[in-house]
């Protein structure tokens, strides 16, 4: 114990996540109970692993068509248009809008698949328990928990785009398959983020500490 | 040693002893630097005075336009409601449910909650059903993305500003108000203080 740092799982308690109190737990974790708030206690959230990659690997199949497919058809008189997200920001760029562009590119593009990417990472380094960079990869977490909603950004521009211009002389805007695989990839990668423990990630340092405390307390 | 002297970091489950906080001060995990607690002198009156605020300007950011346009002397303005019920006519539900959620029903939900639990706490009356609604509201909390959505209409409008005259609705001026009323309440929200005032009552 070098840093004099136990975890509440180690010595028998658990933290309850939603009224923070803990509680000392004996009885397995079925039928463990938070002793203020009576919520349901898990040393661990259940089946964390399974569960986010079966999330993250969804998110990866309809990473591809929310980006291959438009997410916007525009039609007037004379001409119809379909817009992916990336011609979208294109779009943005060559008309000037260059601040603009950079937003919607890092929001739409660059946000998910960083989300995907750094949850993957979390998830094969906690499989093969890594000892490297425990507090990186937490603070890691936090950003993917902070920056998912931001991938939103890109449904809300369509909304709007199609309430405003609709029985306009000028054109017809129509909601494409992309954005409901685009929806889709976000509201998975927010989900494979909440079932995530990162936990996880610090669970192997006390198993080492415990092992080399209980072969202290032998010698 | 008092059991509910201790706390567990949800981020690293690190065992730490509570201690005291000078006012406004926060407590932050010494093993990975996680948020745990916070102390705000009267925070729950802060955090009550910011969501009533915020309901007031969520209705009117419902009730009026968000933004218009106008093109060869045709007007057209569309609400919150409008974009998310045409979404829906159009066929595309779960888009519009997606939009729904994330922008009309968690923030009200949210702003419900919260004077729900605060109105009856700030005439000392104990209410039921705390636990329930703190848990409610821990779960809806990544879904409300009014920040975002503001920022979504800026940009549709910047692209629109193109095609044609666009004006900016009171609704958005209401969103433009809110944000920062309910980052407010949100930062002032203390449930372990909830929590004390519960038991101190019971
Ligand atoms: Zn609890
Ligand atoms: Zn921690």
């Amino acid at each position: 114990m070098t840093d004099g740092t136990m975890t509440a799982a180690q010595l028998g308690f658990y933290g309850c996540l939603i009224c923070h109190r803990v509680t000392e737990c004996t009885t397995g974790d079925i039928t463990a109970r938070c002793s203020r708030c009576g919520a349901l206690l898990h040393r661990r959230k259940p089946n964390s692993i399974s569960r986010t990659w079966a999330l993250l690997l969804t998110g990866y199949m309809l990473y591809i068509p929310a980006n291959v497919l438009p997410v916007m058809h525009t039609g007037s008189l004379f001409t119809s248009q379909s817009d992916t997200i990336m011609s979208g920001i294109v779009y943005l760029w060559t008309s000037g809008s260059w601040y603009l562009a950079g937003i919607v590119f890092i929001a739409s593009i660059f946000v998910p698949a960083a989300k995907l990417a750094i949850l993957t990472f979390l998830v094969i380094s906690v499989q093969r328990r890594s000892t490297w960079g425990r507090l990186d990869r937490t603070k890691m977490y936090r950003v993917v928990e902070f920056i998912g909603r931001w991938s939103m950004l890109d449904i809300f521009v369509v909304t709007i785009l199609v309430a405003l211009v609709r029985l306009q002389s000028l054109a017809t805007i129509s909601v494409g398959l992309g954005a409901v695989a685009f929806g889709t990839v976000v509201v998975l990668t927010m989900f494979a983020s909440m079932q995530f423990d990162p936990r996880l990630i610090w669970d192997l340092q006390a198993e080492e500490r415990s092992l080399q405390g209980n072969n202290d307390g032998h010698s | 040693m008092d059991i509910s002297d201790l706390i567990a970091c949800h981020d690293c489950d690190c065992l730490q002893r509570r201690v005291p906080l000078p006012l406004g001060g926060a407590a932050r995990c010494s093993r990975c630097d996680a948020l745990l607690y916070r102390s705000c002198r009267g925070g729950t009156q802060k955090t009550l005075a910011y969501t009533v605020a915020a309901l007031f300007l969520f209705l009117i950011a419902n009730i009026y336009p968000i933004a218009g346009i106008e093109v060869q002397g045709n007007r057209q303005v569309a609400s919150l409601y409008d974009a998310v019920s045409l979404l829906w006519e159009e066929g595309h539900p779960e888009v519009a449910v997606l939009v729904g959620l994330t922008t009309m029903i968690t923030p009200i939900i949210q702003i419900g909650l919260v004077l729900f639990l605060l109105v009856p706490l700030h005439f000392n009356h104990l209410i039921q059903g705390v636990v329930p609604v703190l848990r409610i509201l821990e779960t809806v909390r990544p879904w409300s993305m009014m920040e975002v959505f503001f920022l979504g209409v800026l940009v549709s409008l910047f692209k629109l500003e193109q095609l044609a005259r666009v004006e900016m609705g009171i609704a958005l001026w209401a969103f433009a108000a809110m944000i920062p009323l309910l980052v407010a309440g949100a930062m002032t929200f203390e449930p372990d203080e909830i929590w004390e005032q519960v038991s101190s009552l019971s």
